[in-house]
């Protein structure tokens, strides 16, 4: 029952993650490559984005720091950003990239600063909520997943 | 070919499931090993396929690499362009298709495509995150109906890469890609047809090649060799009194074009070709029996205006690729034909383009005219495999009946007049001689709704072949190199996540003005309006056509892209502005995701330019592309509307006559050209 139980709440755990926007399919095909070679194919992809996008996040804040700002080059770092966090499936991060770059266009200093907050926001926000899912879920292979996924629909059916 | 081509598809629709065996089996050639005999990896194709991955962003290419890894592919990855094109280079024959970023610190995506087209010529697929900033490749081709009554212009313009990826990218898409160098090397084979003897050796070949698309594999690889070492042999040879049979390579022939045109046609004399190209290994027979079929070629494109026969090839399947152009120095044409998508529509719809460089035709006509493709039709990928096979029958049938250049083969071209909207390409010196089929498809339609992730609807963009070739300093400024009979532009089987239209078509853009042969600017891109407007419809061709293009003949592209794309020839989805070629026989689900292509290098610019040159309605393209100040065009990024227009990646050479490379990316220009 304790297994189920975990289970379950690892489940909805990850189902909110997805309800709630946070995360989009590209995280499924993420899930999906893991396998038994690499069974914490996900977690690492998301440790190695987290690391890599606090350079491209401190190159925007840098840039942001600079008056007049330079709204191509703002664009351009959003867009790996953006390109990065869509790679893992960070929808809500996506979106306001999206937003920040539609600033740009738009040559909009406050815009941009306001956006970038939010951005930012919503990368830690996903940050923390994804470490608290790797900790609980077991080592996430397919099997496992399955079993997550099956689990689910006993405890829903109870 | 026909017969081939089907199997062809056939086949590689097959082929993912059979796990490479029949690639194995079919090998005839034995071509000692999938992708150059490097040995290492048997005709398993697709597994065992080698991929070069480059992305600068770690976690992206971790997860392509893990991608890639679960198809079985062998992967490469590296952060740097200048690291991939030294594992290029270090090994010629070590990866049979390249994955790159669009987007990277180093060298843009679009540079390194240029470069890998050149030095290697491997099938190059990019990535990009946004679609506003992907360099669609359009393909503009008009046509003109009898009574004029609908035009369509498309533009196009090959960059070189084979597809387009959105990013985040999904795994079915690169499932696919094999495909891509499977159409690559098709196509390739072809570039046999116009050399001398490729006319006696076709027949055989051509069995051998329908039998299998690893036939297929396999001759590509043979004749890749074979058209180094033909070179080779030539040199060596010159003295002697056997002469190996001269391929004559979209290189090559570009060269010739361009020494024809220095001479001017009528004065052009064996000899004189052959001092001007200045080829070591080069005879003068061998200029010779070339300048002759260059000469029937010429007639027929002036000739003829719609050779029944050339309808008959457009028509091709339904899926009727989208040809690329080949753009002649002189007399280029080229034809485009929306194939695949061509099928679909209502035969009118079809439309080739065909961008001939009729400059220096000997009727100093305007330029050619060059049926334009439907926008409706190109879009619409419906692959049927039949439209393939034509197409691949048409192609070769094409070729060996003359010089012609198998415009789009599949696209059903009704319209009466079969004009074929001949970009003219007349630079003296820039000798383009083909158009990059390439055309790019950008993949997952991101723009076409960020849901869609996956529903990649690619055009089918027939992988290119390598447009780079002729990007030779004094010819290719940035012309559209399409490699003689294109073929991969009809062979693209696409994958229905991969798109494959990425047929870069790249219009050589004469510079020169020649009067008859007015550049088509890029500008007319009078269905691009209408794509971008429409969603996923394919291209709607309403006549918006600006310039009408005189009915000159039917233009044949000198091979043309084949980029007809027998089978199903992605949807576009409006968006596509792009042509769909050789959509892959899976038609693609999703929307329609617009053509790449790219446009690279000032051809577009000259296409720009060449809108001067339209005046007497030669001009294929609308004016406004000519506006594309180039750099203007490069400069506008967002200029262009809809998600999925294709956008022409302009290279934004105006400046440099001789700019092998892009400066920028004309998606400016491309816009322009839609906004015609």
């Amino acid at each position: 029952m304790d297994q189920n139980h975990m289970k379950k709440q690892i489940n909805s755990a990850r189902n909110s993650l997805f309800q709630q926007g946070y995360l989009d399919e590209q995280f499924i095909q993420l899930e999906d490559l893991q396998d038994d070679a690499n069974p914490n194919f996900v977690e690492e992809i998301v440790t190695l984005f987290y690391s890599d996008s606090t350079r491209l996040i401190r190159n925007i804040e840098t840039a942001l720091d600079n008056y007049p700002l330079d709204f191509c080059k703002l664009d351009d770092y959003m867009h790996q950003f953006k390109g990065s966090s869509s790679s893992i499936g960070a929808k809500k991060v996506k979106d306001e990239c999206s937003q920040f770059q539609e600033c740009c266009k738009a040559r909009n200093t406050e815009g941009c600063i306001g956006i970038f907050r939010q951005v930012k926001h919503e990368h830690a926000t996903l940050k923390r909520k994804l470490e608290t899912y790797f900790q609980v879920s077991p080592s996430n292979s397919l099997e496992n997943r399955h079993t997550l996924q099956r689990n689910t629909q006993l405890c829903a059916a109870d | 070919m026909n017969l081939g081509g089907g199997q062809v598809v056939n086949k590689q629709s097959v082929m993912p499931s059979s796990s490479g065996a029949s690639w194995k089996s079919t090998a005839a050639g034995g071509s000692g090993g999938g992708g150059g005999g490097d040995g290492g990896v048997p005709d398993q194709f697709p597994a065992g396929l080698r991929v070069l991955v480059v992305d600068d962003d770690p976690t992206c290419l971790m997860i392509l690499e893990k991608m890639l890894r679960n198809c079985n592919y062998e992967v490469t990855k590296c952060n740097r362009a200048e690291v991939a094109l030294s594992f290029l280079r270090e090994n010629k024959n070590g990866f049979d298709v390249v994955i790159s970023d669009v987007h990277m610190p180093d060298m843009d995506g679009f540079k390194l495509l240029e470069h890998i087209g050149i030095e290697m010529d491997l099938p190059t697929i990019l990535l990009d995150c946004r679609v506003r900033k992907a360099y669609f490749l359009m393909i503009e081709f008009t046509v003109m109906s009898a009574d004029d009554s609908k035009s369509v212009v498309m533009k196009g313009v090959t960059h070189g890469a084979c597809d387009y990826l959105i990013k985040p990218v999904r795994i079915e898409a690169l499932r696919n890609i094999w495909q891509h160098v499977v159409r690559k090397r098709k196509h390739e084979w072809k570039d046999f047809e116009p050399s001398a003897s490729a006319d006696e050796q076709k027949p055989p070949e051509e069995p051998d090649y329908s039998s299998s698309a690893n036939e297929g594999h396999n001759w590509k690889n043979t004749k890749r060799r074979k058209d180094e070492d033909d070179e080779g042999e030539d040199r060596d040879d010159s003295s002697s009194l056997k002469k190996p049979r001269v391929v004559w390579s979209v290189e090559l022939h570009q060269q010739f074009v361009a020494a024809v045109n220095q001479l001017g046609i009528d004065k052009a004399v064996p000899k004189k070709i052959l001092e001007l190209m200045n080829v070591p290994g080069l005879t003068r027979e061998n200029v010779a029996s070339h300048l002759q079929k260059y000469r029937l070629y010429l007639r027929r494109l002036s000739g003829s205006q719609h050779p029944g026969g050339m309808n008959a090839s457009f028509m091709g399947g339904p899926d009727a690729g989208y040809g690329s152009i080949s753009s002649l120095n002189g007399l280029d044409l080229q034809a485009l034909a929306a194939s695949g998508q061509l099928g679909q529509l209502p035969p009118q719809s079809l439309a080739t383009l065909q961008a001939a460089a009729l400059g220096r035709s000997t009727n100093s006509k305007s330029p050619i005219s060059a049926p334009v493709i439907d926008q409706r039709n190109i879009f619409s990928f419906e692959n049927p495999k039949s439209r393939y096979t034509e197409v691949q029958s048409q192609h070769l049938t094409n070729s060996s009946s003359s010089k012609q250049m198998n415009l789009l083969p599949g696209i059903p071209t009704n319209m009466e007049p079969k004009q074929f909207v001949s970009l003219q390409h007349q630079s003296g010196q820039h000798s383009f001689g083909s158009i990059n089929n390439q055309v790019l498809i950008q993949m997952g339609g991101q723009s076409q709704s960020q849901s869609h992730s996956h529903s990649h609807s690619h055009s089918q963009g027939q992988s290119n072949t390598n447009p780079h070739h002729g990007l030779r300093p004094p010819v290719l400024s940035s012309e559209m190199l399409t490699r003689g009979g294109v073929v991969d532009m009809a062979t693209t089987v696409y994958n229905p996540v991969v798109s494959q239209a990425s047929s870069l078509v790249d219009f050589s853009m004469n510079h020169k003005n020649d009067s008859s042969g007015s550049s088509y600017p890029l500008g007319g891109s009078l269905g691009i309006p209408n794509l971008a407007s429409a969603t996923p419809t394919p291209l709607q061709g309403d006549g918006n056509l600006d310039t009408k293009v005189p009915r000159r003949g039917i233009v044949s592209s000198y091979d043309i892209f084949n980029d007809i794309n027998p089978s199903g020839i992605r949807e576009w989805g409006l968006q596509d502005v792009g042509m769909t070629f050789d959509s892959a026989q899976h038609t693609m689900q999703g929307g329609s995701g617009p053509v790449l292509l790219q446009h690279n290098r000032s051809s577009e610019r000259e296409m720009g330019g060449q809108n001067r040159n339209s005046t007497s309605g030669k001009a294929i393209f609308s004016p406004g592309v000519e506006t594309g100040s180039h750099r203007n065009v490069g400069q506008q990024r967002n200029s262009y509307v809809a998600e999925n227009s294709l956008r022409v990646k302009a290279e934004d050479g105006s400046s440099h006559n001789n700019t092998l490379y892009p400066e920028q990316y004309g998606d400016d220009l491309l816009a322009a050209i839609l906004k015609q």
